[in-house]
């Protein structure tokens, strides 16, 4: 089997922060094969962005390893280094934030292909660049290559992200929720401009949102890893996981969920959860850190015991006692209920 | 291999490069005269740079004394007046700004670029370097300058106009650089910043191409308020007499009307308001011109949006 | 300027089987911006009734929130209402919003129409506590009696499920998004206001805050009775919430109707263009689209129907004619199902056929399906 292109090895990620050590990232592990697709879901403070940046080289782990092929890349020597920086790029999240104000989109573009020697001429960088602008649909090219960012709309500002990863042709994007800050009614043709550079290109990607419906239509064909609190606490396919969540936490997220259609939407089954507190990544609850709002909360067991993720039938993974204890068909523990 | 035919569009490379010179130089003048104020102001430096400049050759420095002519108010002559050995000012105006601008302009260059360079340099590296610089700063932040410049002015002789504005420029850069710093500080998060990272474009790249040119407006404008400073800080020392000065440049004549006199006598008030206005109208044309400077920086308005 | 076709069939003010607490009609909002003056809002008419969740859905450039601001006069100064009417009435008594003074304003505001923006940490002053806030803000109102505010406060704090005494000690940094959000609420209902605007209510939030805040806005509309505008791009809130819907686009009004009428039976492209290009959890595998093109510019807008550059429907009248909100049934333009469209019924016709097509072809569920990779 060949090795996979990413492989996230009991990743940590520590912040010394002023009012004390807060574990963004907590002994999180996975790999993604070249030309998949991975989608990191979970709620604001799980660490899904920080995952991301530790994949995209951006930000060292505090523990663990990323392997790139195969090889530790903060082992790596400086030319192999910036080789694997070079082939992981990012997409950002905020359209207004991620592109440099004082500069053109020709500026944007032709900067790293004169950088890396991708091309000779200005006249090379003007057909690489209306290449690019062609792929991610700024049409026709020629009226965007002299524009500032800010003539833009936020929808294009995400092409041109696009297109400026595309530069350097990347084996793998990091795209950290790419679409949600732009408008819904084009949120899906951007989502298609990364499909057709994973068909056409075999580009894999890491993407990373907090909008399980949107990561559904995303990585249909690939897999869903939800987070929470740091921890990596499932992780399928993403039909299963849509259709049959085992993790009481996927499973409440899933139910919760607003749909737009308002019969099924107003009749859907909530999950109940014992208590609307999050807590804060400063003092993570002891073992389990979900058992305070679980419903399948096991008294002694949750609390004491970190669940790691395991595999059940299936290439399946899920972080949960009772789960995975139900799913072997194994007994309760004695003197819990 | 593009299917497409790739028009290269004009505004790019079928322009001559003389022509782009202009159309960029006129874009920055259209930048400026959007603020009236900075307009106004910019005219003024113009004024003073081509007065004191280019000036002297067509106005001849008065040097003769004519004892009758002293303390003259102004008059169709002499519209400026005249000074304690019967000179005429206006000539002296005119030729006096030479030296002071020039010291400004090298002492807040030098004062901007220290600024800049290491402000830039301490956020971007971080850790020792860091702390170390910023010690520093904080150290020649706390001495008072204008007395240290005092105490040094006697210390070390002042033989020309170049040493006044290395001395200067060496004590003025504490406050723009903390503000650089933290300004570099804070670009360096930028998403933009990050994604050069991640396309591996070299720290210089990072530097001179994405944050520079994005506080290259606050730059111009503590660069221009830096000249003030610097205005008020030889204006001082000459006229206190720290600085041995030959010469006819305005401070000197402010220095020589308090020490001849001439503010005891009504008649002389030109002598001393001569040069105060000089200095002072100049002041007033950086400070309006900094106005205009955020727009000429800023890529929104240079596109008439 | 909007001229409603088919007159509602009883006259404004008239007592109706469900009277309108407000009556918007023909309002303009318009901003002086450097190139020229920014159309913000033109012509918008529509009756919010009583008791009844209205959900204005829009993206930018629509005009949602300005016309939400326009409601309650906090526009900025550089906005200027060029024409139209806002009719607010509370127990037969009928009030012009627009023409009222500032110190009625001030009473309209906050005791008859409360408006919540979202719970971003700016939505609250952050150097005061809560409790200094809610009574600064009722005292400004002429409530000053302490005591009588500070039970009020705890009663509503108390029902948005929040632990009021210690809310109310707090400042808003120490509050999370979503118990900023809930003491906003509490906030906006101390005075027991009947209209009350949500602006983008839960978009800062997690999806499991989120839910919890649809749940209790459920419920406090149930207990309290009030009437809703609310105001999103987030066609799901609507789906949860409304009990009409009207979509917003290019500062107009283009589809109103019932919720179920909206999304099951829509008339208007870009309605249609909404629905298609949300993807939902519930189903298998369903092919999405966007909506072509960007949204349009609004100083410079186009002729005719201004969604025709992006209207997959659109013909030669579009490019010329800018249709009106015309009624589809008999219950007129303001009350019963409309669209502004010129080819109303070819798209309700196109998107029938669509559902049923994609009914009949069975959504792929699971692995299978080739409706994928997307074009």
């Amino acid at each position: 089997m060949a090795t996979p292109l990413i492989q996230a090895e009991h990743i940590t990620r520590i912040f010394e922060t002023s009012r004390g050590r807060v574990r963004a990232v907590d002994d999180v592990s996975f790999s993604v094969n070249a030309g998949e697709v991975l989608c990191l879901v979970g709620e604001s403070g799980c660490g899904k962005t920080t995952t991301g940046k530790m994949v995209a080289g951006l930000l060292k782990p505090s523990a663990g390893r990323i392997l790139f092929e195969g090889q530790d890349v903060w082992k790596l020597g400086g030319e192999a280094f910036r080789r694997y920086r070079r082939a992981v790029q990012i997409v950002h999240q905020d359209p207004y934030a991620s592109l440099n104000p004082v500069h053109t989109v020709y500026d944007i573009l032709s900067a790293p292909l004169f950088h890396h020697r991708l091309v000779r001429s200005k006249a090379q960088a003007i057909e690489r660049i209306f290449e690019l602008l062609q792929i991610v649909d700024l049409t026709p090219p020629a009226d965007f290559i002299e524009k500032y960012p800010h003539q833009l709309s936020g929808g294009q500002r995400q092409r041109l992200s696009i297109a400026r990863a595309l530069t350097v042709n990347p084996r793998f994007i990091v795209a950290d929720e790419p679409v949600s800050m732009v408008d819904v009614s084009i949120r899906i043709s951007l989502l298609n401009i990364l499909l057709r550079l994973q068909e056409q290109f075999g580009t894999g990607f890491l993407f990373i949102t907090h909008d399980l419906a949107i990561a559904k239509y995303f990585a249909w064909r690939g897999r869903i890893g939800v987070m929470y609190l740091g921890r990596l606490v499932e992780l399928a396919r993403t039909p299963e996981l849509i259709e049959e969540p085992k993790h009481p936490y996927t499973r409440a997220l899933l139910a919760a969920i607003p749909e737009a259609d308002p019969e099924v939407t107003r009749h859907k089954q909530r999950v109940a959860l014992r208590s609307l507190d999050v807590p804060s990544l400063l003092r993570l609850p002891p073992g389990c850190s979900f058992h305070p709002r679980c419903p399948l909360f096991e008294a002694g067991l949750c609390d004491r015991q970190r669940p790691e993720l395991v595999e059940i039938r299936g290439g399946r993974e899920v972080a949960c006692h009772v789960v995975v204890r139900q799913e072997r068909g194994e007994p309760a523990i004695v003197g819990t209920s | 291999m593009s299917q497409v035919a790739a028009p290269v569009p004009r505004a790019e490379s079928q322009v001559l490069p003389g022509v782009r010179f202009v159309r960029g130089v006129l874009s920055v003048l259209r930048a400026i005269a959007r603020n009236p104020a900075g307009l106004i102001g910019f005219l003024i430096i113009v004024t003073y740079v081509l007065v004191s400049f280019i000036g002297p050759y067509f106005v001849p420095l008065d040097t003769t004394t004519k004892l009758e002519l002293i303390y003259q108010l102004p008059s169709r002559e002499h519209l400026l007046g005249t000074d304690y050995e019967g000179r005429d000012i206006l000539s002296q105006i005119v030729h006096g700004g030479r030296d002071i601008l020039t010291v400004a302009f090298l002492a807040a260059a030098l004062s901007t670029f220290i600024a800049v360079f290491f402000g830039s340099m301490s956020a971007f590296i971080g850790g020792k370097v860091d702390g170390f610089i910023t010690s520093v700063t904080d150290i020649v932040l706390t001495i008072p300058q204008f007395p240290l410049l005092a105490v040094l002015s006697g210390l070390i002789r002042l033989k020309d106009i170049w040493m006044l504005a290395v001395i200067i420029g060496l004590l003025s850069w504490p406050t723009l650089l903390r503000a650089v710093r933290a300004q570099v500080l804070s670009l360096k998060q930028r998403d933009y910043v990050e994604a050069a990272r991640a396309l591996d474009l070299g720290t210089g790249h990072i530097i001179f191409r994405e944050i520079l040119p994005n506080m290259m407006s606050y730059i111009a404008i503590s660069f221009t308020l830096a000249m003030t400073s610097a205005m008020y800080s030889q204006v001082g020392l000459i006229y206190l007499g720290l600085v041995p000065f030959s010469g006819h440049n305005w401070a000197i004549m402010i220095n020589l009307g308090w020490t001849k006199g001439a503010i005891f006598l009504p008649d002389a008030m030109s002598y001393i308001l001569s040069p105060v206005f000089a200095i002072a109208i100049f002041q007033l044309g950086l400070v309006m011109l900094s106005r205009s400077l955020e727009e000429v920086f800023n890529p929104r308005l240079r596109t008439g949006y | 300027m909007q001229q409603t076709k088919q007159q509602t069939t009883q006259p404004d003010g008239a007592a109706a089987a469900q009277p309108a607490v407000l009556s918007v009609r023909d309002l303009w909002v318009e901003y002086r911006a450097r190139r020229g003056a920014v159309q913000a809002v033109r012509g918008v008419s529509f009756d919010l009734l009583k008791g009844e969740t209205l959900a204005l859905i829009g993206e930018s450039g629509s005009g949602k929130t300005t016309l939400a601001l326009a409601l309650m006069r906090l526009l900025a100064r550089s906005a200027r209402i060029r024409g139209g009417r806002v009719l607010y009435r509370r127990d037969g008594r009928e009030v012009d919003v627009l023409s009222l003074k500032p110190g009625e304003l001030r009473r309209f505001r906050w005791s008859e129409c409360a408006i919540v923006f979202q719970s971003a940490l700016n939505a609250l002053n952050p150097v005061l506590k809560v409790w200094d806030q809610i009574f600064d803000a009722a005292a400004a109102h002429g409530m000053g009696n302490r005591q009588a505010m500070r039970r009020r406060a705890i009663e509503l704090l108390q029902r948005v499920q929040l632990d009021a005494e210690r809310v109310l000690r707090s400042y808003p940094h120490e509050l999370s998004g979503g118990m900023r959000q809930r003491v906003l609420l509490a906030m906006a209902l101390v005075l027991n206001p009947q209209i009350l605007i949500l602006d983008e209510p839960t978009t800062a939030l997690d999806i499991l805050t989120q839910r919890a805040i649809i749940d209790l806005l459920r419920e406090l509309k149930q207990e309290l009775g009030f009437s809703v505008l609310l105001v999103s791009h987030d066609l799901s809130l609507a789906a949860e919430l409304a009990d009409r819907v009207a979509t917003m686009y290019a500062g107009r009004i283009v589809e109103l109707g019932t919720v179920e009428e909206i999304f099951y039976q829509p008339h208007h492209p870009y309605t249609v263009g909404l629905l298609k290009a949300v993807p939902t959890l519930a189903g298998g595998f369903r092919p999405l689209e966007s909506v072509r093109g960007s949204p349009p510019d609004l100083i410079a807008l186009p002729p005719g129907c201004k969604f025709h550059p992006r209207c997959p429907f659109a013909e030669q009248r579009c490019l010329q004619e800018e249709p009106e909100l015309l009624a589809l049934d008999t219950r007129g333009s303001l009350h019963g199902h409309a669209a502004a469209c010129w080819y109303a019924e070819v798209v309700a016709k196109a998107w029938q056929s669509e559902q049923g097509a994609q009914k009949e072809a069975g959504a792929p569920t699971g692995m299978e399906g080739e409706a994928w990779p997307p074009r």
